[in-house]
């Protein structure tokens, strides 16, 4: 009994500590878990605030002020974007962007979905062979690229760009300097790169589609281009919404194939000038740099304009879609 | 997609072979060209119709590069700056995609989301101050300058941050705790060898997108001898003549490795592209 009496505190005590042990043990677990998280993902973010965000502030702060790298800062006020926006240059680097924009990516995604749809049928001999022919493009650098291009394309009479178009009875075309051959060479350059690109997404895309969907549907009576139109249009939508996205802003911020193609004229001449190049050209050739940051905050601007104006045209279309459907 | 009681040949599939023949040509074209120009004298150039078969002034055309460009060296700088830059994206990316997807801190949903956002900012919004920052730290002209800012890399810790998800099951970190080891030993003995082929796929993305790209390198190198390949192949292009045999050389011999690379890898390199672009 006594002995009992003296060994139950014991007990009791014991057990008070495991369970507190454990109740610690088990906080400094959870805590150690927050440390090695924030732990973990701090490169990132000390990388980040180094060379992301503090110059995107940096930016904005040498947008308002006249700076040549060397003398003081002077503030100028709004007169940098002034400055920028009532250039003519920059305008035509404006247009030449959009230009080149729409040329070298609105039919690389037509012939995209073309591609694509004739890649993914079931009968098709030497599949693997195609695909990747036309994904090679997209493997060379985009400096490679405008180099073979530059040759292909040059303003000699006997590039074989003029030989071709000679064939079809048409005088030979200044590639290098002229107004539309400039834009037309670097739009079927960028063609030529990501066309395959865009092809293996929607492959991608299309891959992703259940074939029972056309089986029913073809058990229901539905036309090849009723499922199309229905089955195929709306399932592939997210995958065109991509691949209109990723190559507006790219082309928005088209620099090293215009750069590249038209080598030393790149910085002098302006049938190719793009926006990307208006800013390099004022910030390490002209040493403004409170004008080039201005223009990179209108570039950016400008993105995400259109990147908004995108976004409400495709989920427009699909309002109109549902629409009609009903 | 099979369907019985269509000809085996109809107007409908020797068009779509056609097609598809078309475009493979028109792919496939430019690299033949430029084989063949880098085997021709630039005189070749001037002929009508326009040469289309190999000569034989391959390695004649090549010496005129090595006489123009430090070509060995600037590949060299390149899969110098392509390694480190892929090795340290994986780790940032894989130890930050870990943290996200196993681990809980206050404010983890709001950080994800930032580290998102980022994505949107477009290169050239910085370009200025980032050149400044590099030429502050005295870091111009060197592969350091060049490869710090590749770093920052979101897209990989949100693949990461998925695949870990996905594919580690949190019972066998569980277990590894019971056993005493400590989350970074977790992250080396337990999550590194699951995440093994995310590993490959987001190499891929971050090695060809790292020598591909040219604004950034041709910023901070303006010194020859620290030209990676892609500054130094434009340089060619810079001379007020042109020698069109040695250019395309050039261009040639630097885009070959690549080419080959890719085909002996084509179906993980396809595979790899794609998920990147489609999981973002």
């Amino acid at each position: 009994m006594v002995f009992a009496k003296t060994l139950y505190p014991i007990v009791y005590l014991k057990r008070g500590v495991k369970m507190a042990s454990l109740k610690r043990k088990h906080l400094s677990e959870e805590k150690k878990d927050m440390i090695s998280g924030y732990l973990y993902i701090s490169p990132f973010f000390i990388i980040f605030l180094i060379v992301g965000l503090f110059p995107a502030i940096f930016s904005m702060y040498l947008a308002f002020q006249k700076w040549n790298g060397f003398s003081p800062m002077e503030f100028v006020g709004l007169s940098n974007f002034k400055v920028v926006l009532t250039d003519p240059l920059f305008w035509k680097s404006v247009y030449n962007t959009i230009i080149m924009g729409i040329f070298g990516t609105a039919p690389q995604l037509i012939v995209g979905i073309i591609l694509a749809s004739l890649l993914n049928q079931a009968f098709l001999r030497f599949k693997q062979f195609y695909r990747v022919t036309i994904f090679m493009p997209y493997v060379t650098s985009m400096v490679a690229v405008a180099l073979v291009f530059s040759v292909l394309f040059s303003n000699q009479e006997t590039s074989m760009a003029n030989y071709i178009i000679g064939l079809f009875g048409m005088d030979p075309i200044n590639w290098g300097t002229s107004e539309w051959g400039t834009k037309i060479a670097i739009s079927i350059m960028v063609f030529w790169r990501w066309v395959g690109y865009n092809t293996i997404i929607y492959l991608a895309g299309l891959q992703s589609i259940s074939n029972d969907l056309y089986e029913a549907a073809t058990i229901d009576g539905a036309s090849k281009f009723q499922q199309l139109r229905f089955i195929t249009m709306p399932l592939l939508k997210p995958f065109i919404l991509l691949t209109v996205f990723t190559s507006t802003v790219g082309a928005l911020q088209l620099f090293s194939e215009p750069t590249v193609f038209l080598g030393n004229n790149a910085f002098t001449r302006n049938e190719a000038m793009t926006i990307v190049m208006y800013l390099y050209r004022d910030a390490f050739r002209l040493q403004s740099f409170g004008t080039a940051s201005a223009t990179a905050i209108i570039l950016m601007v400008l993105i995400v304009i259109i990147a908004t104006i995108n976004l409400l045209l495709t989920s427009g279309t699909s309002l109109r879609e549902r629409g009609e459907r009903k | 997609m099979k369907q019985v009681g269509v000809k085996r040949f109809s107007f409908s599939r020797i068009f779509m072979y056609l097609f598809l023949t078309l475009a493979s040509l028109f792919s496939i074209f430019p690299f033949y060209w430029m084989f063949v120009m880098a085997t021709r004298p630039s005189a070749a150039y001037n002929s009508i119709p326009p040469t289309l078969t190999p000569g034989n002034m391959l390695v004649e055309n090549f010496k005129k590069v090595l006489n123009q460009i430090d070509f060995f060296g600037s590949m060299w700088n390149s899969v110098v700056l392509c390694t480190i830059v892929t090795v340290v994206v994986l780790f940032i990316s894989s130890l930050a995609g870990f943290a996200f997807a196993k681990f809980k801190f206050p404010g983890k949903n709001a950080l994800f989301i930032a580290i998102l956002v980022t994505m949107i900012i477009p290169p050239q919004l910085g370009l200025i101050p980032q050149y400044l920052i590099i030429a502050k730290a005295g870091l111009l002209d060197t592969l350091q300058g060049v490869m710090i800012l590749f770093f920052l890399n979101p897209l990989g810790i949100f693949l990461m941050r998925q695949y870990i998800s996905e594919s580690v099951p949190d019972e066998l970190i569980e277990a590894a705790k019971i056993d005493g080891a400590t989350n970074f030993k977790i992250y080396r003995k337990v999550v590194l060898p699951i995440i093994l082929p995310a590993f490959a796929t987001l190499g891929i993305i971050v090695f060809t997108a790292t020598w591909g790209e040219f604004l950034w390198q041709f910023t901070v190198l303006r010194d020859p001898e620290m030209y990676t390949i892609q500054v130094a192949l434009a340089s060619l292009n810079n001379t007020f003549k042109v020698d069109f045999g040695m250019l395309l050389s050039g261009v040639f011999w630097a885009t070959i490795p690549l080419v080959i690379i890719f085909l002996l890898f084509n179906k993980l390199f396809i595979a790899s592209i794609t998920e990147g672009s489609v999981k973002s």
